[in-house]
């Protein structure tokens, strides 16, 4: 990677509707991302990052005490942008310059 | 919980291996490239299909029980809105004409990406691509089907939404979405990829369904920002679609890279060029605005499409042709485009307006550089006119682009003063564009161009009036020939919102004072 293309940190993104489903998943992203942040256009929360985003499936289930599948994420989403690694325990977005 | 499926204590990765590469298999008693004819005409090479990866990796039993649960919410709204007659809380009747160009211009496009997924769910030898392709094959058929149903509801109580597939097929400006599917249907299985799942869907849908649909949601239409966060919840998996079948491609094969280029520049401007519709319908149709299309331009493309360009530049790949053209034309084509359509209301199945002050005033400050010089003048205009009884209705045939099929509105890039027109010659004819970018696409497969169906060339030929219409009969009028075989109610669907029907409707529904008579406002399609 050289100097150039490293200055620019690209933004990922993830946007859910807003509802009481979303809400511990929100929680969840706010938590374990320091530098997420979170607007709220009408029907909508909309979360974004820079670089990478990380959606733990543990801090679900402590927000909410229940057991989450992170799949269950298809149901309210919107959005999102980047990269996606996910498997049983995390779901990630990233680009990769 | 998931049904339990191969083993129970397979991880995601494993089971999604197990649940796609294991449905595919080598023919024995035909050749392979008999039965899987189209992967490999286009000239890109792959060497290993088993690289595919679909991200999600979702099952499909995964696939049914989720979108199984997202159908129970979404019909769960849309009934409630039906029950409680929810058409009456939108926040003003303007903004039912929005919804019109939704069913009429986006819902027939879900259903062409329906078939064309299923095509090449078909065609692909590489079991995760097929996969991949045959769920989005039935994403895009629930998406034709929901948004029919929820716009049905509307159908009821306002004009304009009557018969929205056959206006696909004949209405002049809806041959803009209807050939921008068909030129990505009749390519091969991975032009046809790039063109949607990349270039439509990765790089340009977030504004239709992200910032409409939260105006939906600001405008009191809880039935159509379900169905729309519904879809694109949907499109999230059809993007990562997207991007996964460029990165494979450029992955698999340097000579791959090139082909792909080119791809991307012919479908990022097409993609640009038809999304006016939707510039048109954030700025002008939503009466409570939630963001401007310049806004949400520089959101989703030029913030979220320069780090996905950047992203790409690690292959060879840079970003789309005619994108600076296109960052121009945030600050002007939504305007460009309400100001065609208030002139030719008179042909188009939904109402058009003038906007109201404070509207003005809105797009002045998210436009300061350009509406108050160039777009606000023309509107004030028109309104003086119309407050005068000279409501103006265009009747002539303007000259459309031969590649989008969108009248020549644009403007030069550096100089919104000047319609911006391009020629090309072929085969002795002589064929029209928009724009430098329209003008590349067909000079690069003109043979394929010289073919589009021209809604004012087909008029002009006499190809648009019902059978046993006599054009030389006396008193014939062509335009009134016109919208009749396009099946419009003239006088109903059409004209200016002021004065219409649906107006009036809505008023009485609600108790609210009736509107002043618009008169003076149709007098001038009389005229």
């Amino acid at each position: 990677m050289n100097a150039s293309t490293v200055s620019a940190v690209s933004s990922v993104f993830i946007a859910f509707q807003d509802n009481e489903e979303s809400r511990p998943v929100v929680d969840a992203i706010l938590a374990d991302n320091a530098q997420a942040s979170a607007t709220y256009p009408p029907g909508l929360v909309k979360i974004n990052a820079p670089g990478r985003l990380v959606i733990r499936r543990e801090t679900i289930e402590e927000q909410t005490g229940q057991r989450f599948n992170l799949q269950q994420l298809h149901v309210n989403l919107v959005t999102l942008s980047g990269y996606i690694d996910e498997d049983d325990d995390e779901f990630s977005l990233s680009w990769q310059h | 919980m998931d049904a339990p499926v191969i083993k129970k204590k397979l991880g995601l990765k494993d089971r999604y291996a197990a649940m796609t590469r294991g449905l595919a298999w080598d023919t024995t008693y035909q050749p392979m490239e008999k039965v899987f004819p189209f992967d490999q005409y286009e000239g890109i090479k792959i060497h290993d299909w088993d690289k595919w990866e679909d991200p999600f990796r979702l099952t499909m039993d995964a696939y049914w029980k989720y979108q199984g649960e997202k159908e129970k919410k979404l019909y769960a709204v849309i009934e409630a809105f039906a029950q409680n007659n929810g058409q009456l809380g939108i926040s003003d009747a303007r903004y039912v004409n929005a919804l019109k160009l939704f069913i009429q211009g986006v819902t027939p496009l879900e259903y062409y990406a329906h078939r064309g997924f299923a095509h090449v769910g078909r065609h692909f030898t590489g079991a995760g691509a097929r996969v991949a392709a045959q769920m989005q094959s039935i994403d895009e058929l629930r998406h034709y089907q929901t948004e029919t149903h929820a716009l049905s509801h509307y159908n009821k109580y306002f004009n304009g939404m009557h018969q929205p597939t056959q206006w696909f097929d004949r209405v002049w400006y809806l041959s803009v979405p209807k050939s921008f599917f068909e030129d990505a249907l009749s390519g091969g299985p991975f032009e046809f990829l790039t063109a949607v799942s990349f270039s439509f869907e990765y790089v340009l849908t977030n504004l239709l369904f992200v910032p409409f649909m939260s105006g939906a949601a600001h405008n009191g239409d809880m039935s159509t920002v379900t169905f729309g966060f519904s879809a694109q919840s949907d499109e999230s998996r059809h993007m990562t679609l997207g991007i996964e079948c460029i990165k494979f491609m450029l992955e698999q094969d340097p000579a791959n890279v090139p082909i792909v280029q080119k791809w991307i520049d012919k479908w990022f401007w097409r993609g640009y060029r038809l999304l006016t519709l939707v510039a048109m319908m954030q700025d002008y149709m939503l009466p409570k605005r939630v963001m401007s299309w310049k806004e949400s331009w520089e959101m989703y493309v030029e913030e979220n499409g320069g780090a996905l360009f950047r992203d790409l530049a690690r292959y060879g790949i840079r970003e789309p042709k005619g994108w600076k053209e296109a960052c121009e034309g945030k600050d002007h084509i939504s305007h460009q485009a309400w100001n065609t359509f208030y002139s030719y209301g008179a042909a188009a199945p939904f109402h058009t307006w003038i906007p109201k002050e404070d509207e003005l005033q809105w797009l002045s400050e998210k436009y300061p550089d350009t509406f108050d010089k160039y777009y606000r003048p023309r509107f004030e205009h028109l309104r003086e006119e119309q407050k005068a009884g000279r409501r103006i209705y265009n009747k002539t045939l303007p000259m459309l682009c031969n590649t989008c099929q969108i009248p020549l509105l644009f403007t030069e890039p550096g100089d919104p003063t000047k319609i911006c027109h391009r020629e090309t010659e072929y085969k002795g004819e002589k064929y029209h564009f928009c724009s430098d970018g329209c003008q590349h696409v067909f000079e690069d497969e003109p043979e394929k161009y010289v073919q589009s169906w021209l809604p004012v060339q087909q008029i002009y030929q006499g190809h648009c009036f019902k059978p046993g219409v006599d054009p030389t009969a006396e008193g014939f009028d062509p335009l009134l020939a016109v919208l009749d075989w396009y099946g419009m109610n003239v006088g109903r669907d059409n004209f200016d919102f002021e004065g219409s029907e649906d107006q009036k409707n809505f008023a009485t529904w609600r108790g609210d004072p009736a509107p002043v008579s618009a008169t003076a406002a149709q007098q001038g399609a009389q005229s």
